[in-house]
């Protein structure tokens, strides 16, 4: 559906994007991951034809990005990161303006129109002015103008931005819901959100691709070994000692308060049934073990400091940050 | 509807939203009837001294004393006023971010220019259409001609959508409403003063061709009751001019 090559944009000397390459499939949810000013709101406003690549190709549905911006348009539902709407206007002559700039009218126009007022649930608020909602509401209406003509594709721009967690939760839901049938780019520097509603994520940093791949195929590729973390009742001075003895445990580090421990163990080794068999023996009360799986934030925290430090330097990052997350 | 016609529908709705068309059209009124008023007044003290000194009753000429006057005031009146009216067409897209959204809808910049021209164009006939009311009046109690009334108001219209399509212009070129009716103001008055260069020139080739870039001697003729081609195609071609600039100015933030 989407299909980008090579593009490249340079602001002057600033180079925002360089030879970003990816496509989206039908029906796809894509995540774009990055810092800001990754580039990734760059590469969106190429791909919706509000400002043409420097160098490279894009297409979307088979149409060019540069060449055939209106039928690119017409197949796009786009939601900026401000959510753009007009504030004199109530949220149904709001969205009927919308609608009506998309070419739909008469019956079509009203039944979109109920449609996505009911999708996004602005039922209660739908003939109120757009300047006294709130932020929540105002992203709800941007992206009910994203979806009011159901377009086949969706690019959407940090969506939950200024969203309560119940309303993140559905706004994910809708999002889900839309995969299969649509096929949709959301931005977001929150990686939770990748994780639970995309089947890809790509991760920009610094106007390039660094990984591009299924949330848990990047976890597993950037994984050196497995870790597993302990909690025990009682720990004798010789437990470290003699955990560091099963075969296959490369090092075990005491975790931060009494009777934790982040075990590492080779790579594709399960060793939990070992540990708890250790445990048990030794009678040190086991109250805990599980294993650590890399969170999509150590793999983006990974590539994104790439660039900056030496590999060593990342690795520590890493267990860091994998330290960290076993505490919480 | 089509794409143009849900831009007009929009820009007027959200024009007598806010305050904006209120207060401009009661400014833009109060200050049409103040001159009416006052003229009249000059007209009716002319008249008594003309009793006076010829005895008999005297024909005032509404249309030298009052119309043409007035007309030409409204000049300076429209230069202040209708850049507050255009101020807000692009400059508050871009600073409320639906510019983005308008240039990623389907439809073409053309529709975008003119649909908002159009909106306000409307406005302005509408304020303009008020003031006929005092025309009506005085006719009730005087005997004019109403050709030379329609021609002012012919050409009122005309120089009315030539400084709309330069405030439009304006509008496009920034993100700040004030910078753009200031950008729109200095344009009109300038346009003005071109016309103060040519007569410096005397009535030479040069000094014709300068004169004929400003709008001044094209709006006298027609507030005189002239109804001259060359000045309909002045004003013509300069609007479209202006919209086109406009549509390149809107067609460059792209490239930037």
């Amino acid at each position: 559906m989407i299909d980008v090559h090579n593009i490249t944009k340079r602001y002057g000397h600033h180079t925002a994007i360089d030879r970003v390459t990816f496509s989206v499939a039908k029906g796809e949810v894509l995540a774009f991951l990055g810092p800001n000013g990754a580039g990734k709101t760059t590469t969106m406003r190429i791909l919706t034809c509000f400002m043409p690549a420097t160098e490279g190709t894009a297409r979307v549905a088979g149409f060019d990005c540069t060449d055939q911006p209106l039928e690119v348009k017409r197949q796009i539902g786009y939601l900026p990161e401000t959510p753009p709407v007009y504030q004199e206007l109530t949220v149904t002559e709001y969205l009927t303006f919308v609608g009506q700039l998309r070419g739909l009218t008469g019956p079509k126009l009203s039944s979109a129109l109920d449609q996505s007022i009911g999708r996004l649930e602005l039922g209660t608020v739908r003939h109120r002015l757009i300047g006294n909602l709130s932020r929540g509401y105002r992203q709800r209406v941007g992206l009910a103008q994203a979806l009011l003509h159901d377009p086949p594709v969706l690019i959407l721009d940090e969506p939950t931005v200024g969203l309560d967690p119940k309303q993140i939760i559905e706004i994910r839901e809708l999002i889900k819901s839309l995969a299969g049938s649509h096929s949709v780019i959301l931005s977001t520097h929150i990686l939770p959100e990748a994780t639970a509603v995309c089947q890809r994520v790509v991760i920009i940093n610094k106007g390039r691709i660094v990984a591009e791949d299924t949330p848990e195929q990047l976890s597993a590729r950037l994984r050196h070994s497995e870790k597993i973390s302990i909690t025990l009742k009682t720990c004798p001075a010789d437990c470290e000692a003699k955990l560091r003895a099963i075969s296959g445990v490369l090092h075990v580090f005491p975790g931060q308060g009494g009777g934790t421990f982040l075990i590492e163990c080779e790579l594709g080794r399960d060793l939990r049934d070992e540990i708890a068999r250790v445990a048990v023996l030794n009678q040190w009360g086991l109250l805990e073990l599980r294993t650590l799986s890399m969170t999509l934030e150590d793999v983006f925290l990974q590539l994104t400091r790439h660039e900056d430090h030496s590999t060593e330097t990342t690795e520590a990052t890493v267990s860091m940050a994998s330290a960290e997350h076993t505490d919480t | 509807m089509t794409p143009v016609q849900a831009v007009i529908a929009k820009e007027l709705r959200v024009y007598f939203v806010s305050p904006i068309v209120y207060v401009v059209g009661a400014v833009f009124l109060l200050i049409f009837g103040l001159l009416s008023y006052l003229y009249v007044g000059f007209a009716g003290a002319q008249a008594i001294q003309l009793m006076q000194m010829q005895g008999g009753a005297a024909q005032i000429n509404l249309n030298d004393l009052v119309f043409r006057n007035l007309f030409a005031s409204m000049r300076i009146v429209l230069v202040i006023i209708l850049p507050i009216l255009t101020m807000r067409l692009f400059a508050e897209e871009r600073k409320l971010r639906t510019f983005e959204f308008l240039m990623t809808s389907p439809i073409r910049i053309n529709d975008i220019v003119v649909g908002k021209f159009v909106s306000v164009f409307a406005i302005y006939l509408g304020l303009v259409g008020l003031t006929v009311l005092v025309p009506t009046v005085l006719m009730l109690f005087s005997d004019f001609d109403w050709n030379p009334i329609w021609t002012g108001y012919l050409g009122m219209v005309l120089l009315g959508a030539l400084f709309l399509s330069v405030g439009v212009f304006a509008s496009a070129l920034t993100e700040n409403q004030i910078v753009a009716a200031f950008v729109s103001f200095g344009m009109l008055l300038t346009i003005w003063l071109i016309s103060g260069l040519g007569s410096l020139f005397g009535d030479t080739t040069a000094g014709r061709v300068i004169s004929y870039f400003s709008y001044m001697e094209h709006y006298e003729r027609l507030v005189r009751g002239l109804i001259d081609t060359s000045d309909l195609v002045y004003f013509g071609s300069g609007l479209v001019l202006m919209l086109f600039l406009t549509h390149r100015v809107v067609e460059s933030t792209r490239w930037k």
